[in-house]
């Protein structure tokens, strides 16, 4: 269990990621690469797409990173990961490294949802073993608030302006976590910057997994949402509360809610806060704002209905695609961490959260 | 310089193979045997890489072979691999090309010593699978270096100086292996191979000096605004000149190797020539051929065949070009709206330019035979070609767009 106490610790004794680098007050972002890289035990390298993390925290000739950090563009870091990975495994053969390594690949919505798609697919179809964690702002930040496709139904954004007839982005956001399911790898899971415990815990099950695993992560952008800096957290708890943003995992198939609000709060609330969805309010847009509510409704009913009944992936050990099998190239074999991935599969509840 | 016909004196014909320039370049890369070759397939690429597979599946070598998604993601796991610490190479063409040239401007920069063998394809559209420059030519301006093969064996021998070259560490720069699509990947030659052990020494131990997983911590491919940009390209632009020397200097030991000492340009019959063809790849073979007929016919013509093109051998070039009036710069790429790439590339290294004329020739793998090339050279006596605008040497006529 993780516990703040243990993570400050291990900041301190192995600082992985330093103050001085430029991201905005009230930014998510660095609350969630600190909680990711403290709840990691061992060595860590990290991949970084092109985004707000990586221009706010490496303008030359400084650095905010204190573990080995690579960034090449922005549609490709899964890709740069693959190599990194595949390169580790013959090092190792090799005898050139022996030292267990994780590589956290950190990337925002749009080099995730929309231009990194491409790039991720293709590394979870091949299995290279990464944490992947995607902070999602909920639009292009970095360039300046444009709409991408995790952008929700209804937020304005400089590309998809609200105003006197318009209401906003009019298509709900990509369901990206689905699809990165889809892919059947090990571990999948949707966490909240307002929520770290409940990230640090997953993150921690993303470290055991004999494969890829991806996060999810809801951030906060003050100037992209326009709230308060101080708001940050409390906005994104909103999102969890108002049931836009579940907080769920899925292991090998068993899809769990992690947190379950106690009482729903009206997602009224949630979009009030922030200034991307002030039009909806000040044009009257009444039927907007239903609809975002009935939106999260039904994706909320299909989440309860699937929460601990979807039948598991894999039920035999023969059909089982992340078991070491001879003959497999060495990329499928769980060789970046240890092998503890099998008291999850034998009991999916034995890890339910308790501080949900 | 006399040429040494194929069966002549001292050659073992018994050490001779016959196969393609594909087939070649994927030998040099099983006896180099590189960590991690991340690829995508592509015509005319696909023998290399196929070829490759091969090797692994028998036991031959020890590469990962890293079947991706794109081109794209294979040039970016090629850096990924490169910096981790992992001798990494790679294969693509045309199109393919195309997606990795983001990636392969990085590679030079964040200097990835990645191998590149590119089985030169024109660019779609209309799409077309064969062989011209136009691809390579995406690649011109990105940082890295970028040798011509004339033949199945120079494809061979150049990926494996490609890979010395690479590795130097006043290099560190991608090096791309052109090889004329169809042309050279898949038309068999003899080709001698070396031992695996005289190549294997030869390339020596991958030593990145400060691979990314090694070291404690690094940042590597940071964020460079206005006050440093310009001096980092500086020093990559340095880098990229001093391949001139470098190349030279492994290439001097790898004629220990072959007998055969490749120079960044190749002077044919050009010591007392007053016409001459400037041209790169797999056409540098007819056009001595050409040479040699028109030679026997008392013309004194010549040719000068560039193997670097970049960085571009500028002294060479203007030394070798200083006393032939009538020259003609054989480009198998075009610019539309101004002259072609390696025209303007020769025009800036001579002082007698505005005499130069431009030939585009090939495009989209449309043959040339020879007498298309002497038609060049008899073009050149005859005073009648133009300077300043291409002309078109399609199959054996030139032709010229109207006024």
């Amino acid at each position: 269990m993780a516990n703040i106490k243990d993570m400050a610790l291990r900041a301190q004794a192995e600082p992985r990621f330093g103050p001085g680098h430029s991201l905005c007050r009230g930014c998510g972002i660095p609350s969630i690469v600190r909680t990711v890289l403290s709840s990691i035990p061992g060595r860590v390298a990290v991949m970084n797409a092109t985004s707000c993390l990586e221009v706010a925290t490496t303008r030359y000739p400084f650095t905010a990173w204190q573990v080995p950090w690579i960034h090449v563009a922005f549609e490709n870091a899964a890709a740069v990961a693959s190599g990194v990975e595949v390169a580790y495994h013959a090092l190792a053969k090799k005898g050139v490294l022996s030292e267990p390594i994780t590589l956290v690949v950190f990337a925002g919505d749009g080099g995730t949802y929309d231009i990194g798609l491409q790039a991720l697919s293709g590394a979870l179809e091949r299995g290279h073993r990464f944490i992947y964690v995607c902070y999602d702002n909920e639009a292009y930040m970095n360039t300046g608030i444009q709409r991408s496709s995790a952008t929700p139904f209804g937020a304005s954004t400089t590309t998809s302006p609200g105003g006197r007839v318009a209401i906003g982005k009019p298509e709900p956001r990509k369901n990206i976590t689905e699809i990165v399911a889809a892919h059947r790898i090990p571990y999948v899971a949707q966490a909240a910057l307002s929520h770290w415990q409940d990230l640090s815990e997953k993150v921690q099950k993303a470290y055991h997994a004999d494969g890829p695993a991806f996060l999810n992560v809801l951030s906060a952008c003050p100037p992209g949402w326009g709230h308060e800096p101080r708001d940050a957290v409390s906005v994104v708890q909103l999102a969890v509360e108002s049931g836009y943003w579940p907080l769920l995992e899925v292991i090998e198939g068993h899809w769990r809610l992690t947190y379950r609000p106690s009482e729903p709060v009206p997602v009224v609330k949630w979009l009030s806060l922030q200034g991307r969805f002030r039009h909806l309010f000040q044009n009257e847009q009444e039927e907007a704002i239903e609809k975002i509510q009935a939106i999260i409704n039904e994706e909320w009913r299909r989440m309860v209905i699937r929460d601990r009944n979807d039948a598991p992936w894999f039920t035999t050990e023969e059909a089982h695609r992340w078991d070491a099998v001879s003959g497999l190239p060495d990329s499928w074999e769980p060789r970046l961490g240890e092998p503890m991935w099998e008291s999850f599969r034998t009991s999916p509840d034995a890890s339910v959260s308790k501080n949900g | 310089m006399k040429r040494v016909p194929f069966h002549g004196p001292g050659l073992d014909l018994s050490a001779l193979t016959v196969m393609t320039g594909a087939q070649g370049v994927a030998h040099a890369i099983r006896q180099i045997d590189p960590d991690v070759f991340p690829v995508y397939p592509i015509t005319p690429q696909t023998p290399i890489i196929q070829a490759v597979s091969q090797f692994v599946a028998d036991g031959l070598c020890h590469t990962h072979v890293l079947d991706i998604e794109s081109e794209h993601s294979a040039m970016s796991a090629a850096v990924g691999a490169a910096l981790a610490g992992a001798r990494t190479m790679t294969a693509t063409a045309s199109q393919g090309l195309a997606l990795m040239v983001e990636v392969i401007y990085l590679a030079a920069s964040m200097r990835a010593p990645i191998v590149v063998a590119v089985g030169n394809r024109t660019l779609s559209g209309p799409i077309n699978i064969h062989g011209d420059h136009s691809d390579a030519m995406l690649a011109r301006d990105s940082g890295a270096v970028q040798l011509f093969a004339e033949n199945a064996e120079e494809a061979y021998h150049f990926t494996i100086i490609a890979t010395r070259l690479a590795e130097d560490h006043h290099v560190l720069l991608p090096v791309m292996v052109g090889l004329d699509g169809f042309t050279i990947t898949h038309s068999a030659e003899p080709v001698e191979l070396l031992p695996d052990t005289q190549v294997e020494a030869f390339v020596g131990p991958y030593a990145y000096p400060s691979p990314l997983l090694a070291g404690e911590a690094g940042t590597y491919g940071p964020f460079a605004m206005p006050d440093s940009y310009f001096e980092l390209k500086r020093q990559e632009i340095r880098a990229v000149e001093g391949v001139l020397d470098i190349f030279d200097h492994v290439s001097e030991e790898f004629s220990y190797l072959t007998g055969r000492r490749y120079s960044a340009v190749q002077a044919y019959r050009l010591d007392d020539a007053e016409a001459a063809l400037v041209m790169m790849g797999s056409h540098a073979g007819t056009a001595k051929e050409v040479v040699d007929a028109m030679r026997l016919r008392g013309f004194r013509v010549g040719l000068l065949q560039i193997r670097l093109y970049r960085p571009f051998p500028r002294a060479e070039v203007r030394q070798w070009l200083a006393r032939v009036s009538k020259v003609a710069v054989m480009d198998k790429a075009s610019s539309p709206g101004t002259l072609p790439p390696l025209f303007l590339d020769v025009a800036a290294s001579v002082a007698h330019s505005q005499e130069l004329v431009s030939v585009i020739y090939g495009l989209g793998g449309r043959d040339v035979p020879a007498v298309g090339l002497q038609t060049v050279f008899e073009g050149l006596y005859s005073d009648r070609l133009r300077q300043g605008v291409p002309h078109y040497l399609v199959g054996r006529e030139m032709e010229q767009e109207e006024d």
